[in-house]
Parts: structure tokens; sequence; C-alpha cells
């Protein structure tokens, strides 16, 4: 069962990147697209369920459902598809249908290539798939073909895979010190790496275990490595930024979080966690100086990603049921949430023809419906009641609280206040700053657009407002596996 | 591959190809010209590609012998055919703008070459294997890693900056062929194949530089801050 809604979840985007590719239609592209999020994201449903009796391996070892990637997994599916709807109708506003097709075959191969990821049995095969996200997510950024564009995906690039080669450096060295263990050749799973990691010795272990924490910590965007983040984030269309901020950011924070039991296993003591908490209260404050100061719609979002991969990072950096509890519901709840925030920047962005907040103003009169959805997602975003990011950021905040960790806790906190009224702030100048500003006329937008951005509220507003029992205990499973951390 | 019992003579070889990459990074840190870094790139990953066949010799890898060849394919002659069409598309010939002068950056090198010979032969003593050819494979990979991060910080011609991840790569390569060698054959295949990729789409992306930014020194991309 479960290997079958595998199968279906990696065909349906191969199917139709090679479909797209051989009828280079816009409209069939998008249709194309739309089909294989739908069955992508219909396949991950159930996956995180079955992932809790059987966890494979299958085809040979490669690939392994555990609840942890399962989770990853929906999250990756659920933007897709999301993103998949927003874009039939945002790609239209481009006028760019001669090249669209190319647009949605770079799209698909890009889920493909998130999808495939977070259940990579094999470290290398892993750290090969995260590579492929950033090479083609370089080509969507830089589609609009702008100066600016450009330059942001030539950052984008470079940036990121210099960086991520730390992370190869990280488990080569992490291999060749199992290779004491294990002798000179083994599989190099996650698996055979926790199995080996009591033995391994302490300093190749830290050593390895950094440059792994620098290597996807550059990909997650955690600061101080996160200065391509802002520019990748705001140059790509919106569909794509919200790609990047509501999946590919949690696909990388995945290595990161499956190497801290490796290390921990290793007796490495606190090391682990505390390097992930302090990337954690940096990024936070990175993110928080800012947001205060922004000027761009889009970059405001993008630092905005940067404080929640922090708030993420210090979630299972704090660890334990409740430290891996609130990590996870903020990862489904900023997914869902991001791509609202991205597609009204986009819609936004459009309909007044400029990326800068100061020339925004009365949304709401231009775009009532889309205007008040986005305002909710902003509330939302910034992590007040009675939406789901409350929820997760107070168990959060609960989990370091009980774990010990008072000065991250104490410096979580004020910051996401520092971050609330920045962004308020922005928000307020945008709905309600002096309209002495000619607005363009009141948009009719297009079904496309509305219908995604309804459906990344609704359960943003209804998570907040109920947790369900069940994900308690799909949770308390992911920390069982991930092991240590706080009671 | 018990790397203390090794040969000495199957040692003294491997030390000296894996040096003479070293060296190769050097010629890069220490010159201007383009097409002068990628002859450095391309010996450098004939060296490695020797490498590869010795330790298959040496250490009865038969596996390497198929990586040594690719690499020696891949690395050595395909890469440098397309970065070699990068350069004559573009119209320099040569850094403009280094923030270091070469003598600077040999100086800045050798330091840090000396700084991942202190890590190597710390780590090599916790694990007894100092005077070992182990403990020259992961200086010569952090070095080359490092410098790799130097031309980076130091080059603005995007070309530069391809070749410097390419440096970063090599560097990786090498150190898994003296340290890993019964690494999956898999994750070895893909990682070339990966490179391809890389500096196809990085050639691409050149492309796009030249034709939307019109011009290819990094340091003109700075409109993005904040």
């Amino acid at each position: 069962m479960a290997s079958t809604l595998l199968v279906a979840l990696f065909l349906a985007p191969l199917v139709a990147v090679l479909a797209i590719a051989a009828t280079r239609d816009a409209r069939a592209a998008e249709g194309l697209n739309l089909l294989a999020s739908v069955l992508a994201c219909a396949a991950a449903l159930p996956l995180p369920w079955l992932s809790l009796h059987r966890t494979g391996p299958f085809w040979g070892g490669y690939v392994l459902l555990d609840p942890l990637g399962a989770w990853v997994l929906l999250c990756t599916a659920l933007v897709y598809l999301l993103a998949s709807i927003y874009a039939i109708g945002y790609m239209r506003l481009l006028g760019e249908d001669r090249r669209l097709h190319r647009f949605y075959a770079l799209f698909a191969g890009f889920a493909l290539t998130m999808l495939a990821a977070p259940v990579m049995n094999n470290v290398g095969v892993y750290w090969i798939t995260i590579e492929l996200t950033t090479l083609i997510s370089a080509f969507l950024v830089g589609f609009e073909r702008g100066r600016d564009s450009i330059e942001a995906a030539w950052k984008y690039t470079v940036i990121v895979s210099a960086g991520i080669s730390l992370a190869l450096l990280g488990t080569i060295v992490f291999y060749w010190a199992g290779s004491h263990v294990l002798g000179p050749s083994y599989e190099m799973t996650w698996a055979a790496l926790r199995g080996a990691a009591p033995k391994l010795d302490g300093g190749l272990a830290t050593l390895a275990f950094l440059l792994v924490l620098i290597g996807y910590g550059t990909k997650v965007g955690l600061a101080p490595m996160h200065t391509w983040l802002p520019d990748a984030h705001s140059e790509g269309p919106a569909p794509v930024s919200a790609m990047l901020s509501g999946a590919l950011l949690n696909t990388a924070m995945l290595g990161i979080v499956r190497f801290i039991p490796v290390a921990e296993a290793a007796r490495l003591g606190g090391l682990p966690r505390g390097a992930l908490i302090l990337l954690g209260v940096a990024s936070l404050l990175v993110a928080a100086l800012f947001i205060v100061r922004q000027e761009g719609v889009k970059r405001l979002m993008a630092y905005s990603s940067v404080e929640h991969m922090g708030v993420l990072a210090l979630g299972f950096g704090f660890g334990g049921p409740l430290g891996v509890a609130g990590a996870l519901y903020h990862m489904v709840n900023h997914s869902l949430n991001k791509s609202l925030m991205f597609f009204g920047a986009g819609l936004v962005m459009r309909g007044y023809g400029t990326k800068s907040m100061g020339a925004i103003r009365a949304v709401l009169r231009y775009q009532p419906t889309a205007g008040a959805l986005w305002l909710g997602g902003a509330v939302a975003i910034t992590g007040a009641p009675p939406f789901a990011l409350f929820l997760s950021e107070v168990t959060i905040l609960r989990a370091g609280w009980s774990g010990g960790r008072g000065w991250a806790v104490v410096a979580m906190a004020l910051l996401l206040i520092v971050v609330f009224i920045g962004f308020m702030n922005h928000v307020r100048q945008m709905y309600f700053g002096d309209a002495g500003l000619p607005g363009p006329a009141p948009a009719r937008l297009s079904a496309w657009c509305l219908v995604p951005m309804w459906l990344a509220l609704a359960p943003v507003l209804v998570l907040g407002l109920w947790w369900p029992e069940g994900l308690w205990h799909y949770f308390a499973a992911v920390a069982t596996q991930l092991g240590g951390g706080a009671p | 591959m018990p790397v203390a019992s090794l040969d000495p003579l199957a040692a003294s070889l491997f030390s000296l190809l894996a040096i003479a990459s070293l060296l190769m990074a050097f010629v890069m840190l220490g010159s201007r010209w383009l097409k002068d870094y990628l002859w450095a790139f391309a010996v450098q990953s004939w060296l490695i590609a020797g490498l590869s066949a010795a330790v298959a010799y040496f250490g009865g890898f038969s596996e390497l012998y198929v990586v040594a060849v690719i690499t020696g394919l891949v690395r050595g002659l395909v890469l440098p055919y397309l970065l070699l069409r990068i350069v004559r598309r573009l119209k320099v010939a040569r850094e403009v703008h280094e923030a270091l002068q070469p003598s600077a950056a040999l100086v800045i090198g050798a330091l840090v070459a000396m700084f991942a010979f202190l890590v190597a032969h710390h780590i090599g003593a916790r694990l007894h294997l100092n005077g070992t050819v182990a403990v020259l494979g992961l200086t010569v990979m952090l070095s080359m890693q490092l410098i790799g991060f130097l031309m980076l910080a130091i080059r603005h011609e995007a070309l530069s900056q391809i070749l410097a991840l390419l440096v970063l790569e090599n560097g990786i390569f090498l150190g898994a062929q003296i340290l890993v060698p019964g690494m999956p054959l898999l994750i070895e295949m893909v990682i070339l194949f990966d490179l391809l990729v890389v500096v196809i789409s990085l050639g691409i992306l050149v492309r796009y530089l030249l034709a939307h930014v019109g011009t290819t020194s990094t340091r003109d991309l700075n409109r993005l801050v904040g």
C-alpha cells in the first residue's frame, strides 16, 4: 500500500514533466501540472498514517518512509497543490504564454525533487536531491529574466551550492568515522550511521556534525547563512516563492533533524542541540531587525521565513515530545500560511505594479476579498491567536522552558514580539495608511488565485482552534524516533 | 583500506598525487587569467583520476577503476570543454577586479593550508593515524575546501566562481578517494552527474547574466540588498 502510494507520488510529477515537454502548450501544461499536484497530494495524505505501521525500506533500501519524513512529505505536497492552483491564475497575468510550458515543466520537476528528498534512506542520495532542488529552482527564480531576478538566481545557486558542499564534506567525514566501526564499505544509510554512532570518535563526530549543520543550515536559511534567501524568495514569481518558502526549507531542515540523533548517539552532549538553538536565536534576531526596517513587500515575507525557520530550529533544538510536537505543528502551519502570504503579496505586487510597500495603500478597497484573506494571513503569520501558529509557538516556548533553556525562551518570546510589532506596522500602513496615492482600479481576480488563499487560511484557523488528538500521538511517535532532548 | 598497513610505494604515490592536486589549487589562486584557471582545474582532475586508479590498484577496490575513467572523462575533459565554451563567449580573459592580489591570495592560501593541517593532525592524533596518508588526505581535502571558499570570496568573475565551486567538489572527491574508498559506487557516480548539471546550469545562468544584466562580474550584482 505505502509503496504503491510512493510510486504514484513520484510518477505524477515525473509524467507531468515529460508530457509538458512533449506538448509544449501553455494551457495543457497548466492542466498537467495541476493534475500531477492533485495526485501527489492525494497520495501523500494517507502516508503519515501508513508510516506509523510499516516503514519500509522499499526498493533496494533506497526509500524509507518514517513518520518524520512522511510529515515533511505531506507539507510539501500541500504547498505544491496550492501553488499549482494559484500558478494558473497568476502566471497568466505575466503574459509569457510562449515560455509558460517551460515554467510548468520546471515547476513539476522542482516538486519531484522536493517530494523525493524526505524519503531518501541514503544520506548521499538525500544530499543530491537537495542539490538538485537548488539547480531546478534557480531557473524558476530567474524565470522573469529581469536584471534583478537573474542576479537573485545567480547568488542563490552559488551561495547555496558552496554552502551545501560543506554538508557533503560532513557526510563523508561521518562515513569515514563510521568506517572505523563498521569496516571500509557499508551502506550509507541513516540507520547505519546511527548504529555506528555510539562508537564514533568524538572529535571527528563534532567536526562532521558542525559541517552538516552549517551546510544544510545554508539551505534552510538559518542566520548567518541566510543571505541568499531574501533575494531568491522575493525575485521569483509568487507561486515559486511559496514553494521555496513553504516546502523547500522544510525538506532541508529534515537533513539537520535527522543528523541530531546520530550526533547525540555519538555522545556529543549538549553540542548538537545547543548549536541548533544558537542558530535559531540568531535567525530570529536577524529576521526581527530586517523586518522592522523592510521596504519590499516580498522581502518582508522572505525575512518572515527566516524567522519561522528560526522557530523550527528552536523547536527541534529543544526537542522532547513537546518541542518536536510544536516544531512539526509549526511546520505545517507555516507551510500553509506562508503560501497564503506569498499568494497575496504576488497579487498586490501585480495590482499596484510595485514591490515597494511605500506605494501600496488601502489594499482592502482595491482587492476586497484577496485583501481580507491576506490580512487574516498576516495576523496568523505573526503568531497571534486564534490562529494555529500561536499554538505551535507557545508549545515550543513551553518545551524550552521545561527543558531548562530559559535564556533561549526569553530571547525567542521577545524577538517574536518585536517581529509582531514590526510586521503589523507595515500591514497597518498598507491597509490603513493615508490613501493619498491614486491606486489602481479595483481588480477582478480569477478564482484560480482566490481559491488557494481560502484553502490555505481555513486550516490555519481550524488548527488554531482545535489541535486534533490524533496528531499528539503522531508527534509523540516522531519524538520517540528522534529521542533525547527535554522531557 | 587499512591505511596503516599500506605499501610504502603506494603511500608515496598517493601522497604525491594529493600534494600535486593541492599545488594546482595554488596555481589557480596565483593566476589571474581565466584560461590558466581552466588548465589548472583540468590537470587537477586528471591527477585525481590517477589517484582513483592508484587506490583501485593498491587497495583492491576494483570498482574505483570505473570511477577513475569517468572522473577523467567528466572532470578532466567534459567540464573543461564546457567551461572553455563559456570563456570564449565572454569578452573577459582575466580577472579585472580581484579583492586581493594573487600574491596576497597565495599567502592566505598557505595559511589556510596550515590551518587545515593542524585540524587534520589533531584528528589524526585522536585516531592514532598520524604519519599515514589518511592525515594527508584530510589535510588536502580541508585545504581545498577552504581555498575554494577563499576563491569565491576574492574573485568576482562569474567563471572564477564556477571554478571555485568545482575546486570545493574536487577537494571533497579527492579526500573521499583516500579516506573512504569503499564508499558506494552509486554515490560517486551521482555526484559526478550532479557536477555536470551544476556546470550546465551555471553556464546557462552566465548567458542570462550577459544578455539581461550585461556583465559577468558579480561586483556589479549589487541591486538586491537589505
